[in-house]
Formats: structure tokens, sequence, C-alpha cells
């Protein structure tokens, strides 16, 4: 116990040392601090096992210590790459596949065949692609209005977003979504919500099912994970801080991603926030905070396996704070005048689809004729996208009045498991349908 | 302005549909007006901000983009650099805290204006406007008032989805404690708002974001700066002898039009703007049915439990005798905002609707079947 206790006072004096240190003027691109703890510590196991839960530990937040010791420690003859051809190229054609999308969507904006709230992922990437692909079928995912690049990583067809974002009945929700609210029952994509923070607890309850089905319904391989997306923006909104309470205190198989591109709208993080590190929120709450660098998808897939697995395990929630940028303005309709166009160029230098091509082409895990490959293919399916979209019909009339209730009518189900509506005897009497 | 009003308009085309709607019926109010000043909603408010703040130091601003990017629709535009980051205060995303602040801060002394991006958002913190705010007079004894507003655009924009469209006049208006106001012209909006701030009650502001770019013309009156419009009149914008139509923000566009095409075909409606739902002005709404003998309400909400049921009812309470038809309610469609632009155009009440109405009212087409 003497551990755990040295552990809760390490956990104490931290924040204060890091506090005095702090200079806010210094651009967050610091480097972050070491990972301050977890439950893990606190329960009564043996010194050894704790030693070796430390050394995990550490591993999961010094990604890029680690990477960068790998590389260092590893003999020089037999390189040690993080991945091999075949999982590179999986994660160039899903980033790519976001990239040309989201510029699709600008395109198709701009020439009135979408409207209202559109809000792209540009220079994002890195982090959805890192994480979903890590997922398996039966996982959730849930985001916010920032979410047509996490659909089309956990799965969903292209085509079906491209045609929900014209408003066609075959879009991925019959046109009555739009960009903010992507749902899919088969990927498991949970939404899509326009309030920020509101996808939290969806996402918790989520975990929950997940948790329940294992323990109540004993259905004993139910491992299903679920990851909620969000922004720096929404890491101030109370719903989060509930989350992380009930999600440590449950040990919910849930991983909260914080994508800190440093802007909401118009309001810097910095202007926002007391503590600008969200990731030092997860220890405060008990559970491992973790920083990575969210411009480099290989750091961002490492933290991700190790995360995921802590949750399958039945391990409990990690909070992940990405740090990356988006280089479009908030929504399409956003002048986007506040952010200093130095930062902006310094953000596109570390291009996340670049920073893989380059990865991958000097250590010869491929030519670069095969990723020009991908690149052209995966246009054609945006190019195929956009005209299964416009050649979709407009949702009829009828559609309108649909979907309000699962229940075909509104009247409920009798007590013979039919809906009532269904049953002839139910309207004649006076009432009217 | 107009050039950002331009670019969000003309980047999605969005509404530009609904925006060729109303700018008729604004030229329509060109040609009646005298020669005098227009001024757009944004500005009305804008300036009434201003004046306000000028007049009063406790007045304060407060709001997610409010300062540093002038007001998520540029509401707050200058005000920043004019006031100081102390009085137009940008938050954190977080509604709760920050209406439930404004609230706290009002009890003690202050006279907050909290901005809510959409009053889609103020879910987030309804609580402290219901709880907090509305109750807090009576539950104290008169002790301690709250002089706050809670403003922010309300209703569908276009194309913005189901968590973005949903009006909430019914809602707020429901709650006794709370007054609740709903502008339409800029002489409305400058009116209104200068008297919600110098109200020592919580006012409910609700605003629309499509009419923020309508130009009204104003006279020099409306201009001055102590100007004010009483809380609780309705306004009878346009006068009539066959049907009264009542109708609140941006509905009162969409009256004036069908009122034009019903002139056409010699019914003469007289439009009401609520202006205040509540308190609801059943004096003027009462005054006119007695005189027509004939409704038909307008609103972007849903029909059940909507402010269309309460003026219904409150006519056949006071003036029963007096209706020669069945009175008429128009609304939304009774179910969430779809997405799809044909959808969600029939999703909503347009002029066509309510011309049809007004003509079942006046027994000029076949009456509707009783079932739905």
């Amino acid at each position: 116990m003497s551990s755990a206790f040295s552990a809760i006072n390490t956990v104490q004096r931290l924040p204060h040392a890091s506090v005095s240190q702090e200079n806010p003027s210094v651009s967050p691109l610091r480097s972050f601090l070491p990972f301050l703890g977890s439950t893990h510590k606190l329960r009564p196991k043996s010194l050894h096992k704790n030693g070796a839960s430390i050394r995990r530990q550490s591993s999961i937040v010094a990604v890029s210590d680690v990477v960068k010791e790998k590389k260092t420690k590893s003999s020089s003859c037999l390189p040690n790459l993080l991945i091999t051809k075949q999982e590179g190229l999986v994660l160039y054609e899903d980033m790519i596949l976001g990239r040309a999308f989201e510029d699709m969507c600008a395109q198709m904006y701009y020439r009135g065949k979408m409207f209202g709230f559109v809000h792209l992922y540009n220079g994002q990437e890195a982090v959805s692609t890192g994480f979903i692909k890590q997922l398996k079928k039966e996982d959730c995912v849930v985001s916010t209005y920032r979410d047509h690049v996490h659909a089309l990583s956990k799965g969903v067809p292209a085509r079906a977003v491209m045609s929900e974002l014209f408003g066609k009945t075959t879009g991925c929700c019959r046109g009555q979504g739009g960009s903010m609210h992507m749902f899919s029952g088969e990927h498991n994509v949970l939404g899509g919500f326009a309030f920020i923070g509101e996808g939290i607890p969806v996402a918790t309850g989520a975990a929950f099912t997940s948790k329940y089905k294992r323990e109540v319904l004993k259905e004993a391989d139910c491992d299903h994970v679920t990851i909620a997306f969000f922004g720096d923006g929404t890491a101030n909104n109370g719903q989060f801080f509930e989350c992380l309470n009930m999600a440590a205190l449950w040990k919910l198989p849930i991983i909260f991603v914080v994508e800190n591109n440093l802007w909401a709208i118009g309001m810097s993080h910095l202007r926002a926030t007391s503590d600008p590190q969200i990731y030092k929120k997860g220890p405060a709450f008990g559970m491992p905070g973790v920083h990575v660098d969210g411009m480099d998808v290989l750091k961002v897939r490492e933290v991700a396996q190790e995360a995921v697995a802590r949750a399958r395990r039945g391990d409990g929630p990690t909070l992940v704070e990405c740090e990356t940028y988006r280089f479009r303005g908030h929504s399409l309709a956003d002048p986007d005048e506040l952010r200093d166009p130095a930062e902006k160029a310094h953000y596109a230098t570390r291009d996340p689809i670049t920073a893989l091509k380059k990865y991958m082409i000097q250590n010869n895990l491929v030519e670069e004729v095969e990723l020009k490959a991908i690149e052209k293919k995966i246009d054609e399916v945006v190019e195929e996208a956009v005209e299964f979209a416009e050649a979709s019909p407009v949702p009829v009339r009828s559609q309108l009045l649909e979907n309000v209730f699962a229940d075909p009518k509104g009247f409920g189900i009798a007590p013979d498991g039919r809906y009532r509506c269904e049953d002839p005897k139910f309207t004649e009497g006076t009432a009217h349908v | 302005m107009w050039g950002i009003i331009r670019q969000k308009v003309g980047a999605g085309g969005i509404s530009a549909p609904s925006m060729q709607r109303i700018r008729p019926a604004v030229s329509a109010w060109r040609s009646y007006s005298s020669s005098g000043k227009e001024m757009t909603v944004r500005d009305a408010l804008n300036s009434a901000l201003d004046e306000e703040m000028s007049a009063d130091p406790k007045v304060y601003v407060m709001g997610e983009e409010v300062g540093e990017y002038q007001g998520a629709y540029k509401i707050t535009k200058g005000l920043l650099d004019k006031f100081g980051p102390e009085r137009v205060v940008d938050t954190p995303i977080t509604e709760a805290g920050f209406a439930g602040i404004g609230v706290g801060s009002a009890y003690y002394g202050l006279r907050p204006v909290i901005e809510f991006m959409t009053f889609n958002f103020s879910m987030q913190a309804i609580d402290h406007i219901i709880n907090s705010a509305a109750k807090s007079n009576y539950m104290s004894a008169g002790q301690i008032n709250v002089p706050i507003v809670f403003r922010g655009p309300n209703g569908a924009a276009a194309g913005v989805g189901a968590q973005h469209s949903q009006c909430f006049a019914a809602w707020y208006a429901s709650l006794p404690g709370l007054k609740v106001l709903a502008p339409y012209s800029s002489e409305d909006a400058r009116g209104l708002l200068k008297a919600a701030i110098r109200d020592p009650d919580p006012v409910v502001f609700l605003e629309n974001e499509l009419l923020y770019g309508e130009s009204f013309p104003v006279s020099a009156e409306v201009l001055d700066s102590s100007f004010c419009l009483p809380i609780g009149k309705a306004k009878i914008e346009r006068e009539g002898k066959d049907v009264t139509i009542t109708a609140f923000s941006k509905m009162v566009g969409y009256a004036l039009k069908a009122a034009e095409m019903l002139a056409k075909e010699g019914i003469s409606a007289e439009v009401i703007n609520l202006r205040s739902i509540r308190p609801l002005d059943r004096a003027t709404i009462n005054a006119s049915v007695r005189k027509t003998n004939r409704l038909v309400t307008v609103e972007e909400g849903y029909a059940q439990h909507g402010v269309g049921a309460e003026i219904c009812t409150s006519v056949i309470e006071d003036s029963f005798g007096y209706l020669d038809a069945p009175v008429e309610r128009i609304s939304g469609a009774d179910v969430p905002t779809p997405y799809a632009a044909n959808l969600e155009r029939m999703a909503f009440p347009q002029v066509e609707d309510i011309v049809r109405a007004a003509q079942r009212a006046c027994f000029r087409s076949v009456p509707m079947a009783a079932a739905a």
C-alpha cells in the first residue's frame, strides 16, 4: 500500500510542478509530462505486478519516446519498423479517402449541392484512421458534427455518406439526418451529434451496454469497445467530466479521444481552458491520461492499440489527447479570420498523409507508384459517390412523417405483442388514426 | 457586413429560396414607407446592445464567440473593442456553466445579457433558465429578482438538421416567471431588446437567424436611444376586416405575404405581430377577432401545446360568440426537422399554407375532413 500512497503523492505533486514551469505564451507544441497514475496502483497487488504495470503504463504514454528508444536500441542491420506494408497501405488508403471526400464536400457545397452546416476534417485524418482501424465491426464510434471521416473509417460506404449530404433518400439516414447526424446501425456509428458533449454520455452508455452484456446477459465473449471522439472545446463541458467519473468508476470499455485542434470556432483553446493540458484530467478521475502527436498516424496507432487492448481486457477507460489541427475553418461558412497564417503554415508541413507517405517510401515499404494507384482508386470512389448521390432521388413526400416512432403510428404495443395500429378492432371506436 | 451575409448565403445557397420569399414583403414595405432610414435586424440588435451598455455599466454580454469572433452571427460586432473583455465575455463551451454564472451575477445586482448560439443549445442550460432564474422571485418572496436577458436565434434556419431547428417559444412561454419576446422587424428588435435589458425580470429573447439580414424601415423615433417598446403589447402590422392572422418572428413576414395574396382574392386579412409570447396580448387578439370573426394562428413550432393552441383557446374562452368559423392553427409538421431540402420545406409552414387556411376560414374552399 505504501507504493500506492507514494503514487498518490506523485499525482498530487506533479501538476503543481508543471504549473510553475508553464509559460502561457509557449505554444502547446511542447513535450508532454509522464503519465500520472491510474487505479491500477491503488489495487492491493504485489510489488512485482505493480512494477510491470508501471512499465506498461509508461509505454502507453511515452509512445514517441518508446518509438525512439526502439529505434536506437534495435540493431542497425534489422530495421524495426512500426508497420508492415499491408498495414501501411490500409492506413494510407483510409486517410486518402478521408481527405479526398472532404475536399469533394467543399466543392459540392460551393456548387450548392450541399447545404446547412458542413464541418470538414482535413488535417485530422491520422486520428480517425489511427483509432478506428483498430476496431472490429461490432465496436462503436460516437462523434460530433465533424463526423464524415469517422463514418468512412468505420466502414460506411462513401456513396451512402455523400447521398446523405446531398439530402437524398439513398443516404445512410435517408436524407433525414444530414452532415452532422451520421448514424449507421450496421457499422455501429452511433452519431453524429450537433451539440458538443452530447455524444460522450451516449458513448459511455454504449460501453456500459458492452459490460452489461458480458456480466448480466452472460455473453461471455462480448468485449466490444466504444470510442468517443470530441474536441478541445468539449473538454470544458460538464458532461465530459461526469462521464470520466462514471467510466472510471465502473471500468467501462471506452476510450475518450480528444481531437485537440486548438480552436473551437474562433475561441482558442488557451483562452478557454484554465489548464490546457487535457490529458491531465484523466488521472484526476482515475484513468490513464495520454498525450500523443495526432498528426502522426503511426504514433496514434500505437496508443490506440494499447488503449483498445486495455479496454478489451476489462481494465477500464483511457483518455487520449491527440494534438492535431484542422486545415480548413470550423465549417464551410466560417471565414476563419482569427487563426494565425503562420500557425496554419506550420501545421501544413505536418500533414499526416505526407508524413506517412514519406515514412513508407523512406523505409522501402512501398513504391511511389503503388501510392499513386491508391490515390487514383480513391478519386474514382469519390467521383462515383458524387454521381450516385446526384442520380439518387430526393425523398418522397410520404417520407416526411416516417420514422418519428419505431412503432408505426405511435399507438404503442398491444398486450398480444403486436402493434396496436395493426389490430383492425382498435380503430373501430371513436379513435381516429 | 452584407459581404459576410452574401458569403454565407452564396456559399450554400441555403437560405436563398426563403430569402426570395421574404424580400418581396420588404419591397412592399418600401413602397408604403415614407423616406425613412432602413436598418437590418442585426444592426438594430447591435445598436440596442451598444446603447444599453453605454447607458448602464452594470449591463454586460456573455456567451460563446461574442467577443473576438464578433458574435457567431455578428450581432455583438464591435462591442469588444468598445467595452473591453470584462464586459463582453467570451466563454468556453459550457452553456449550463455560463447561464448559471449569469443568473448568479443577476441575483447580486448586475444585468447580464446571455447569448446562446442558438436556442437549441439553451437546453443544456435550461435548468438555470427555469429553476434559478424564472422561479427565484417567487421562491424568495420578492427579495431576489433576476434582471437577466437570454437571447439568441430560435427556430429553423436552412438545412441545419433536427438538433438546430426547433422553435422554443411554446416551451419557455409555458412557465410563469419568464417573459418571452419574439421580435420581427428592426423596430421590434431594437425596442424589445432595450425593454428586455431594462426589465427587472428574466426575459427570453427569441430572434431568428434568417431575419438578421433583413432590412426594415425605421423612423427617427426608433433610432432614438431612449426608444423602448412595451412588453406584452402586440402590434397590428396590417389592418383588415375578414380574418385575423396571428404570427410571430419570421412567420409575420410570411403572413404579410399571404395577406397580399388574399387581398387579390378580395379577402382582407388583419395581421397581428405578437411581439410578446408571454405575457400574451389577449386583449388585442380578442378585439381583432371580435372585429373579423375568424382566426388563423401561424407558428413554426409544433402544434401540440404550441403558441397557436394557447391563442385559439384564449379566443374560444373570451370571444366564442363572435366566431363565424372554426379557429385554424398552422404549425410545423409533427416531426423532428429533416435535413433533405424538399422535406424541410414541407416541414414548415409556407405562405400557401397560410393562404389556404385563411380561405378555409372564410369558407372560400372546401373545409378539411375531420380526420387528419
